[in-house]
């Protein structure tokens, strides 16, 4: 059985094909990277899987069910998470708050019973904070759970964007480049910091990424996109290996992309 | 209806249209600029009706002296709103720009009132443009087909500046991208401050002839025009200048034939506008001319 | 948990302050000042219903004025005596059942809010998908619509006349007491776990969504819960004043309504209370700029229409100026206070006088 599978999917913005035929199939417990020069159209996928874009031809499957064109907070109810490239988090909310605010998506209480501070209500808050109080001690964030997001530095805002969106008990969860600006050292422990999360968690995680060392380390399996079209996929070494790649990251015969 | 009271309509809708489509391009060109609705455009148009009743009915100044001069002015008031309400808040949060915008309006509305006094005024205009011509069995004022003439004028003036100027290509790099232009060694404040002198001097020229084809003026007469022209902007795709334009005789015309076809609804003329806006928005919000944005993620 | 019990104790003085107080102001001060101090309690109630709109949600909503006409017209049309309502509506009869109802004021009040909460509803759906600046010139324009309906439907409304002789059963309980109402309600909202997806919504729409965050339900939810008490806040006012017109709901009383909530601090329900009394006040103070003021000696020509000037002003200045307001996005708390400046130089020189006067501690 497949979690994700994308089946022949394409994007045009205008005149702009920003992802063209595309299929991927994702597997329960992978880490699967994806890859590609800049403006290949790799955020165009996550944007999609998650509901902000309605390809423009072709479905999307999450377990089975077809969420192609689906409005965002559905998907994420149905199991997909994710991050995002310009950190996205909540800035002026304290990092309990940006955590608590994922576990609201579990709410069954109505407005009425909050406001009046109904029983029933009062039971589940206390659990979503103990919930997301225990995530921030497993991120290891919990000193900091009153800091204003915004003030966090940028490693821990990523940091924190990742428990935010496990928060939202994912069964996929997308990190859109999440090494983004990291020293090697850095780079090295979010590595591992992905990789015990997603046993931990029993995710399935589906990465953009830029630095080769977290992606090859760390995927089972890559996909390679340039100009909308995916030109490899394979093991790492597969793909390391492959001609097209090579001419893709060098660019032959192609001018420069910025 | 007979065909020449259709026409009389018509032309009443056109020259409204024309106002509508002066005033419209002030807030078009604004948005495209700095993303903000100009609250206060609509009251400068009234002050321009103001000048020109100051220089013509209390300083006897001849028409075709004070006109100019009232464009001058109402050009100069434009961007000294723009330098005290508009250029200390570049680096603010929108919402901060938007009250200022309030505020400013407000507050040229409330000195005219003690300035000027809250009653209205009659416009004195010139005969030349008031004197009425038979046309079949109708009679209309000369101005009714003056209004959409100087109108053209006006919109091939513009439509030279912006396309064979240097400052007009400054005025559209900035509109496409702010950063980038200034970059590119383009003075930012110059270039908005022109754009509002710019704007407003259009204002002034429908201030004019609105002063003439309505002639009474009092301090809040820009408010509703003014969010009418806003809407007109919007309906034809707000930052595009034709769509203001195109907006705005949508709106005229669309005005005069409600109020003559369904007399029954003359008193939700006012309503009009509104629900136009509401119905464009509902189905394209980018209006007619308008291209669609995607949000970058 | 030491101070807890020193601020519930704290809080319930405040309380019984303000009751005795009120229950003063009800029995022995003049009309004006009741009059004033009703106005005052009214717009803290208009002021933070907009804020949990513009300053907790993020949503900038030029409407309110719109809602208040409702539950003012509703208020009223509820409370009006049969007898009154015969004789005001001259042009064209009032619709029946509406000119046979009487109901009690509280009644009125809730239906009044009931009934803005459903026009915000209505207008919602549609408004609510539009962002940033064409969602205030749509939320503006609706206000402006439900003003020309109410001016052209006479056998409801009476039409451009207005309603004239509503009873005055506004006092002070009332008004002070639905204050407190809003106040407790909307500040137990935003503490909550809605109220937290409400300032996400605020922060990052986008990224409010993809943590399955319902945009349109939360804001829909933020915008009729903000009608509602804009609804209510409007019928306290028409029974206040006596007589109501459809030119008093114009984009001006919305406005105004915006300079309490950008003063107080957006994104502060006390500060809108603070901001609102403040605005009130100063509003009769600077009453005399509009007057001639005979100082014996000199006679200081007022000028009509100066009071507003130096509000407009004074609106441009704190956003040019003083952008967070009074209290930027944070509450009132006795902890603050009692830590401020202020106090604890107040506090010090309390000390250093009684160690003067040779009093042990």
């Amino acid at each position: 059985m497949s979690l994700l599978k994308i089946q022949d999917v394409t994007m045009n913005f205008g005149g702009l094909t920003a992802l063209r035929n595309f299929h991927l199939e994702l597997a329960p417990g992978e880490i699967v990277g994806l890859i590609g020069p800049n403006g290949a159209g790799k955020t165009t996928v996550f944007n999609i899987i998650t509901g902000v874009y309605e390809p423009t031809h072709g479905r999307v499957f999450f377990l089975e069910r077809e969420i192609t064109g689906l409005r965002p907070d559905l998907i994420t109810k149905a199991g997909i998470a994710r991050t995002f490239q310009n950190i996205r988090l909540f800035k002026g909310l304290s990092v309990l708050e940006n955590v608590l605010v994922a576990n609201h998506l579990h709410l069954k209480a109505n407005y009425l019973a909050a406001v009046f501070k109904l029983p029933g209500y009062r039971r589940e808050e206390r659990r979503m904070r103990e919930k997301a109080l225990a995530l921030l001690e497993r991120v290891g964030l919990l000193e900091l759970r009153d800091e204003q997001a915004g003030a966090l530095p940028y490693g821990l805002q990523r940091r924190l964007e990742i428990a935010r969106a496990l928060a939202t008990e994912p069964k996929l969860l997308l990190l859109d480049e999440p090494a983004a600006g990291m020293n090697p050292k850095e780079a090295a422990d979010l590595t591992a910091f992905i990789k015990a999360i997603q046993a931990e968690f029993g995710l399935t995680v589906f990465l953009i990424e830029h630095h080769m060392d977290v992606v090859m380390n760390i995927s089972e399996r890559i996909y390679v996109l340039d100009y909308g079209m995916t030109i490899a996929s394979g093991k790492p070494a597969e793909v390391q290996n492959n001609q097209r790649v090579i001419e893709a990251y060098l660019g032959v015969n192609e001018d420069a992309e910025d | 209806m007979t065909l020449d009271l259709f026409l009389q309509h018509l032309s009443n809708g056109i020259s409204l249209g024309s106002l509508y489509a002066l005033i419209a391009i002030g807030y078009t060109m604004v948005y495209g600029i700095l993303r903000l609705i100009n609250f206060a455009h609509g009251d400068i148009f009234m002050m321009a009706t103001y000048f020109a009743f100051f220089g013509i009915a209390t300083f006897q100044i001849p028409w075709f002296i004070t006109f100019p001069l009232v464009l001058v002015l109402t050009a100069a008031l434009g961007m000294g709103v723009e330098a005290v309400a508009y250029r200390p808040l570049r680096d603010a949060p929108k919402i901060s720009l938007l009250i200022s915008a309030i505020g400013a309006s407000f507050f040229l509305e409330n000195l005219t009132i003690v300035l000027f006094g809250g009653v209205p005024k009659p416009f004195p205009a010139p005969k030349l443009f008031t004197d009425v011509v038979q046309v079949g069995t109708v009679a209309i004022q000369k101005l009714t087909f003056y209004i959409p003439v100087v109108t053209i004028l006006a919109l091939l003036g513009l439509g030279y500046l912006i396309n064979r100027t240097k400052t007009g290509m400054a005025m559209r790099a900035v509109s496409m991208d702010y950063e980038t232009a200034q970059v590119m060694g383009i003075n930012i404040n110059r270039t908005i401050a022109f754009t509002f002198g710019l704007g407003s001097l259009l204002a002034a020229v429908g201030g004019i002839m609105w002063g003439m084809k309505f002639p009474q003026i009092q301090p809040l007469m820009g408010v509703i025009p003014g969010l009418k022209c806003f809407i007109a902007a919007v309906i034809g795709g707000i930052g595009n200048i034709a769509g203001a334009v195109i907006g705005g005789f949508i709106l005229g015309i669309g005005e005069i034939m409600l109020v003559a076809f369904l007399p029954n609804l003359t008193g939700y003329r006012d309503a009009f506008a509104f629900v136009l806006l509401i119905l464009i928005l509902m189905s394209k919000p980018t209006g007619i001319l308008g291209e669609k944005t995607a949000e970058k993620v | 948990m030491e101070n807890k019990t020193r601020n519930w104790i704290l809080t319930t003085v405040a309380v019984l302050l303000l009751v005795g107080f009120l229950y003063f102001a009800d029995n022995y001060l003049d009309l004006y000042i009741v009059r004033i101090l009703n106005v005052c309690a009214i717009y803290a109630i208009l002021g933070m219903s907009m804020n949990l709109v513009n300053g907790f949600t993020g949503l900038f909503s030029l409407g309110h004025a719109g809602f208040m006409a409702v539950g003012a017209y509703t208020t009223a049309l509820l409370t009006m005596p049969p007898a009154v309502k015969k004789q005001i509506y001259y042009l064209a009869p009032l619709m029946k059942p509406l000119d046979q109802i009487n109901l009690a004021f509280p009644l009125a009040l809730f239906v009044a809010g009931l009934l803005a909460a459903v026009v915000g509803g209505l207008i919602a759906a549609p408004v609510l998908r539009l962002k940033g600046d064409y969602l205030a010139i749509a939320t503006l324009g609706f206000a402006e619509i439900i003003r020309v309906v109410f001016t052209n439907t006479q056998s409801i409304t009476n039409g451009a006349l207005g309603l004239k002789g509503i009873p005055a059963l506004t006092n002070l309980w009332w008004s002070f007491g639905t204050a407190a109402f809003t106040l407790v309600v909307l500040r137990s909202l935003i503490n909550s776990s809605y109220g937290r997806a409400l300032k996400a919504i605020r922060e990052d729409e986008i990224a409010a969504e993809s943590m399955g965050i319902n945009l349109a339900k939360h804001k829909t939810l933020s915008f009729v819960i903000g009608a509602f008490f804009a609804g209510v806040g409007g019928g306290l006012l028409g029974n206040l004043l006596g007589t109501i017109d459809p030119k008093m709901f114009s984009s001006m009383f919305t406005f105004n309504i915006l300079l309490i909530v950008v003063l107080g601090g957006m994104g502060s329900l006390t500060g809108s209370i603070i901001s609102a009394f403040i605005v009130t006040i100063a509003n009769e103070v600077l009453r005399f700029l509009d007057e001639s003021i005979n100082l014996g000696f000199v006679v200081i020509q007022g000028k009509v229409g100066m009071r507003s000037v130096v509000f407009s002003a004074l609106l441009m200045f704190v956003v040019l100026f003083y952008r967070h307001g009074l209290m930027g996005e944070t509450e009132f708390s006795w902890d603050r206070l009692l830590a401020s400046k202020i106090c604890r130089r107040t506090r010090a020189l309390f000390r250093k006088n009684l160690q003067q006067r040779g009093v042990d501690r």
